[in-house]
């Protein structure tokens, strides 16, 4: 297997499927993110969006199919090893260290190269080197203010940029990000999506997004997602107008867009 | 404001004067306390201080709640109080010996364990001490029912006399002031970072590329040598090693200590630990009753004050501050 770097798509997902208990949650799903653009996943709630994330960051086993990230096999790599292949993930529910300060949260993904992570001996006063560093991250996310803040502190759209920005402490070359926008409100959403855009610029992201507007200002393609199944794949132009998406949107009564 | 600033104020790692103070005032008053106190009474404190907050390690830290602790505190007490009656090491190698044993120990059950949760990491915890307590029962070394007596308090490094409870008292209290101080800078370390990252959320800690099964085996395996070095302590102060201290009610015990002292707060379980001995001490008279009493303690402790007593203090302090913030 070549694991080059310069393949046009940094993940291939092909014939992947999830079964849980029989149920199939994602059925035979082939996912190509192409290098340096941002993918969107959109579907209906329960289309299998989220599953789709944690198979393609190996929080979950997949029951077939295979993954590559980069020309290289990861179909059966431990999700911690996945972050350290630079894919770096968010969460559905926004997942912060709540009772640690908002730059205790950045570091803490900032200090595993100082190499020092295991050792119980040391102080933690070691670890302030970084804080420049982190301070940076924290304020490319608007959260300055609330740096010594403990996270679940934080209104709800700061906690998801808080996540953003510890995710971003990672350097990673593919984002997942999981709903980014759910649960702000319309300033929030602006920011989250101008973020995104920047910090797109040298990498490639992938999102779950309910805000079509969003979507249609961000995403270079989109795949639609219904059922366990890839509905249709294209620019957004494309997909918006395709009737099995609409009524897909409409059949479930569902109040996004 | 600058970074450094923030720094300083963000960790709570800072040795402020305020501290610098009451950590002097704590130590003379550990210094001429048995002077007051019966120093053996004072030193089994230590001792189970020391267990309760190594435990709490786990527990407060890292959030894993073990149901077996006993089999390292009970564990090391045997091999220290066998190394130093029946094969004539030194005091101070006897509770090496013990505290090596706990270590080893914690790796073979911490690697049995460390991947179960919640409840299920309880109750593996639990079998295994169970079977170590069994093996404790049946193996000749350990004395059975009578467990081993009169271990014998030899001189210190050869040298230092500890046969009087006073001298002894300021060993304990220098065993017990190193065990603390691993503890405090763990918890204040990278490593205690990352533990504290799991605790909070650990499907976060994976996706920033943490393999927290080695973390969480780490800290296992930190807590059982620390609670063995409280185990093996204890074995030279009462010069007896037994089977109470392998017994699941001791894996109670101290689960009891930890949280009515405050879980998490790095001072709670020595306070719980000294809360709990007393009672044990002052009701000893009423027998089975003592039993019943902590039953009703642990129950008010749980239900009034969830935090702890030290939880409680330090949340209503910051309730004050957050006030006076406002
Ligand atoms: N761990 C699980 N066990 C059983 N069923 C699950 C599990 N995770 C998700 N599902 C089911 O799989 C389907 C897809 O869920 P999900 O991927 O969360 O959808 P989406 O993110 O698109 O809203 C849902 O029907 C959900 O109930
Ligand atoms: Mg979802």
């Amino acid at each position: 297997m070549d694991t080059v770097s310069d393949v046009p798509y940094i993940v291939e997902a092909t014939g992947l499927t999830k079964e849980f208990k029989g149920f199939a949650a994602v059925k035979n799903v082939d996912l190509r993110i192409r290098r340096h653009t941002i993918h969107a996943l959109i579907g209906p709630n329960g289309a299998g969006k989220t599953t789709c994330f944690n198979l393609i960051t190996k929080f979950l086993e997949p029951t077939r199919g295979t993954i590559r990230l980069n020309g290289r096999d990861i179909t059966r790599t431990k999700p911690a090893d996945i972050a350290r292949l630079g894919m770096v993930r968010s969460f559905q529910i926004s997942a912060t260290f709540g009772h640690m300060s908002v730059l205790e949260n950045v570091r803490v993904a900032l200090q595993r190269p100082l190499g020092t992570s295991f050792h119980f001996w040391k102080s933690e006063s070691s670890l302030s080197a970084l804080n420049d560093r982190a301070m940076q991250l924290i304020a490319d996310v608007d959260l300055t203010q609330y740096a010594n803040h403990m996270a679940v502190e934080l209104p709800y759209g700061r906690k998801r940029a808080l996540e953003i920005a510890t995710t971003l402490a990672l350097e990673p070359e593919m984002l997942l990000l999981d709903e980014p926008t759910s649960g702000m409100g319309r300033e929030d959403i602006a920011r989250t999506s101008d973020l995104i855009k920047r910090v797109s610029e040298n990498r490639t992201v992938l999102m779950v997004e309910h805000n079509l507007s969003v979507v249609a200002n961000l995403s270079d393609r989109i795949t639609v997602l219904a059922r366990g199944e890839i509905l249709t794949e294209g620019p957004y132009a494309e997909v918006s107008k395709n009737p099995q998406v609409i009524e897909a949107y409409m059949g479930t009564g569902h109040g996004h867009g | 404001m600058t970074t450094s600033h923030i720094a300083t104020s963000a960790g709570q790692d800072g040795y402020s004067p305020v501290r610098i103070i009451i950590a002097l005032a704590v130590l003379a008053v550990l210094l001429v306390a048995p002077f007051g106190v019966y120093p053996v009474f004072l030193m089994k404190v230590m001792c189970f201080a020391l267990f309760a907050c190594a435990f709490n390690l786990l527990l407060g830290y890292v959030g894993l709640l073990s149901f077996g602790h006993a089999m390292f505190f009970g564990g090391a007490s045997y091999i220290c109080a066998h190394a130093v009656k029946v094969m004539g090491f030194s005091p101070e190698l006897g509770i090496l010996a013990g505290t090596a044993f706990a270590a080893v120990l914690g790796l073979v059950a911490g690697l049995l364990a460390i991947r179960r949760l919640g409840i299920y990491f309880a109750m593996v915890t639990l079998a295994l001490a169970q079977m170590f307590f069994f093996f404790c029962l049946q193996a000749p070394f350990t004395g059975g029912e009578d467990g081993l007596q009169a271990v014998p308090r030899r001189p210190l490094f050869g040298v230092i006399d500890i046969t009087s409870d006073l001298n002894l008292y300021y060993v304990v209290l220098a065993i017990f002031i190193i065990g603390f101080a691993i503890i405090y800078r763990t918890v204040h370390s990278p490593f205690g970072q990352v533990l504290k990252a799991i605790r909070e959320n650990e499907a976060r800690a994976v996706s920033l590329g943490y393999r927290v099964h080695q973390y969480k085996l780490m800290a296992f395996v930190l807590s059982a040598a620390l609670v063995g070095l409280a185990g093996s302590t204890k074995a030279i102060v009462f010069q007896l090693a037994s089977l109470t201290d392998v017994a699941w009610q001791m894996s109670g015990e101290v689960v009891l200590m930890t949280l009515v002292g405050g879980m998490g707060t790095i001072i709670g379980p020595v306070v719980g630990a000294a809360v709990i001995v007393t009672m044990q001490n002052y009701l000893a008279s009423l027998g089975e009753w003592v039993l019943v009493i902590q039953g009703v303690i642990f129950v008010l402790a749980v239900s009034l004050f969830r935090r702890g007593i030290v939880g409680e203090i330090v949340a209503f302090i910051q309730k004050r501050k957050d006030a006076a913030a406002n």
